[in-house]
């Protein structure tokens, strides 16, 4: 058997995900030994069109990264799904939509206004906003159109294996990697590189039973070392994340921010979320709960941080 | 559209309470819109807020809750439970740009059939006013 031929992507993303595959170290020197990259634009200069000439199904696994926002992005998508065996929706942004997925909380048009013309830092007085096609002398400039709605990578091609986290763990990232290589794959659509539990099965503090009486935002509080953060009234996304950090975050002393998406078997993770923090405050008091409560300031934006996209609502009303 | 929108309204009722009411209201004979679809639940405590994003989703205009009024849970805490969920739950789907009216919680007992006729009866009108959610239909529009 020939080399393994990989591909890597970056749509909608921040580039940490590229990171994350260097974060295997030394390993890498491992999957280079078996595997030869044929597509890496972050790392390795190659264009579009090396990847238009390649055969059908020439590329043996593909780890797409980023959320689908404009048209470049779903025309890669689809691209790359037709060069590739596998196709792995590579972090949080592929997976749920992430960070790029919360501009489904508002709309095209209102990104524009925003970004051209009212952040502090603008000066426009001449209103001009980017167009898709500009022509000056020496020809037609082209930029890619922001899709109204950002997708994630399945909801444009069918994607054969998700590598949840934002960004993915090194060392998940290199289980996964053995997984593929060694073809010891599970069933097709399966999470590969993650827990099949929630992260606070995974989380080393103590569990006291505790409820809380308000809700601190993390620089409001110095918490308790040892005790579980919700149960101390910060919001820690934990009963309603998919485990596998290794439950980083709270071993820092800070809250999960809900980076592997929802736990298995939960649909949404910011209604579960939800729930469970709303569970957790000690009052019967109506006014008392919407006091708390309201120190939520922004529940869609913390609910729905990395899974706006993939939630049930997947998107604000126009 | 107008007069031909009829709301399709999901209700979550607690077996021991607002659902008994609802119960007396029909026994008694009383009038109310019938845009009312009933889920018997064992108590509003058991009402996931996924539940309710869901209905929305698939098609409800709106989504009705009731159960035993507080102190009065078959379960203790349970309705306090909803109480807390809803109180987050309706600014959250605010956010989402669905109207506060279409997602309501009501403390309705076992011999308030009444309350529950004139609850149906506001929500079914203001919905109407409101007009159709059409969440199943919106999502993937443009994209
Ligand atoms: S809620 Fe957070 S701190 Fe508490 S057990 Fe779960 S992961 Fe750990
Ligand atoms: S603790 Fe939560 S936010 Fe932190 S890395 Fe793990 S899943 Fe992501």
């Amino acid at each position: 058997m020939g080399k393994l031929k990989l591909g890597f992507y970056w749509a909608a993303s921040c580039g940490g995900c590229e990171i994350s595959v260097l974060e295997i170290g030394e390993k890498v020197l491992d999957v280079m030994a078996v595997a030869d990259i044929v597509f890496w634009p972050a790392a390795v200069d190659f264009k579009f069109s090396d990847v238009e000439k390649m055969e059908d199904k020439s590329i043996d696994v593909c780890f797409f990264n980023g959320a689908i926002r404009n048209r470049e992005d779903e025309h890669v998508a689809k691209l790359l799904r037709a060069k590739s065996k596998v196709m792995i929706a590579f972090g949080s942004c592929a997976v749920d939509g992430c960070i790029p997925g919360l501009g489904n909380a508002t709309t095209v048009k209102d990104i524009f206004t925003r970004a051209y013309h009212e952040t502090p830092s603008t000066i426009n007085p001449e209103k001009v906003e980017p167009q898709p096609k500009y022509s000056i002398p020496e020809g037609e400039l082209e930029l890619p159109e922001l899709r109204e709605n950002v997708s994630t990578l399945d909801e444009v091609v069918d994607v054969d294996y998700y590598v949840p986290g934002c960004p993915p763990v090194g060392e998940q990232v290199w289980n996964a990697i053995q997984a593929i290589v060694s073809g010891k794959l599970p069933p097709k659509g399966s999470v590969v590189g993650a827990s099949d539990r929630a992260l606070c099965h995974e989380c080393e503090r103590k569990r006291l039973g505790n409820k809380f009486k308000t809700i601190y935002r993390p620089y409001e509080i110095v918490p308790d070392q040892e005790q579980c953060l919700l149960e101390q009234g910060v919001i820690c996304m934990g009963p309603a994340t998919r485990g596998g950090c290794g439950a980083l975050c709270p071993k820092a002393n800070m809250p999960c921010w809900g980076c592997y998406g929802p736990s298995p078997n939960i649909e949404d993770q910011g209604a579960k979320m939800l729930s469970a923090l709303a569970s957790n405050l000690d009052s019967t008091d109506e006014e008392e709960i919407k006091e708390a409560l309201g120190k939520v300031i922004d529940p869609l934006g913390k609910f729905y941080k990395f899974t706006l996209t993939k939630s049930i609502l997947g998107r604000v009303r126009k | 559209m107008g007069e031909k929108f009829e709301p399709k309204i999901i209700g979550f009722l607690c077996r021991w309470c607002a659902y008994a009411g609802a119960d007396l209201a029909g026994t008694s004979r009383m009038e109310y819109p019938p845009n009312v679809y009933t889920i018997r639940v064992n108590c509003t405590g058991r009402i996931d807020p996924t539940f309710v994003i869901k209905s929305l989703a698939q098609g409800a205009d709106g989504v009705l809750i009731a159960g035993c009024h507080p102190g009065d849970c078959h379960y203790m805490e349970g309705n306090y439970m909803m109480l807390k969920r809803y109180t987050l739950l309706s600014r959250l789907l605010e956010q989402f740009g669905i109207e506060k009216e279409r997602v309501r919680l009501e403390w309705i007992s076992a011999s308030e059939g009444e309350k529950f006729a004139k609850t149906v009866h506001e929500m079914t009108e203001k919905i109407r006013q409101l007009g159709p959610l059409n969440w199943n239909t919106g999502k993937k529009e443009g994209r």
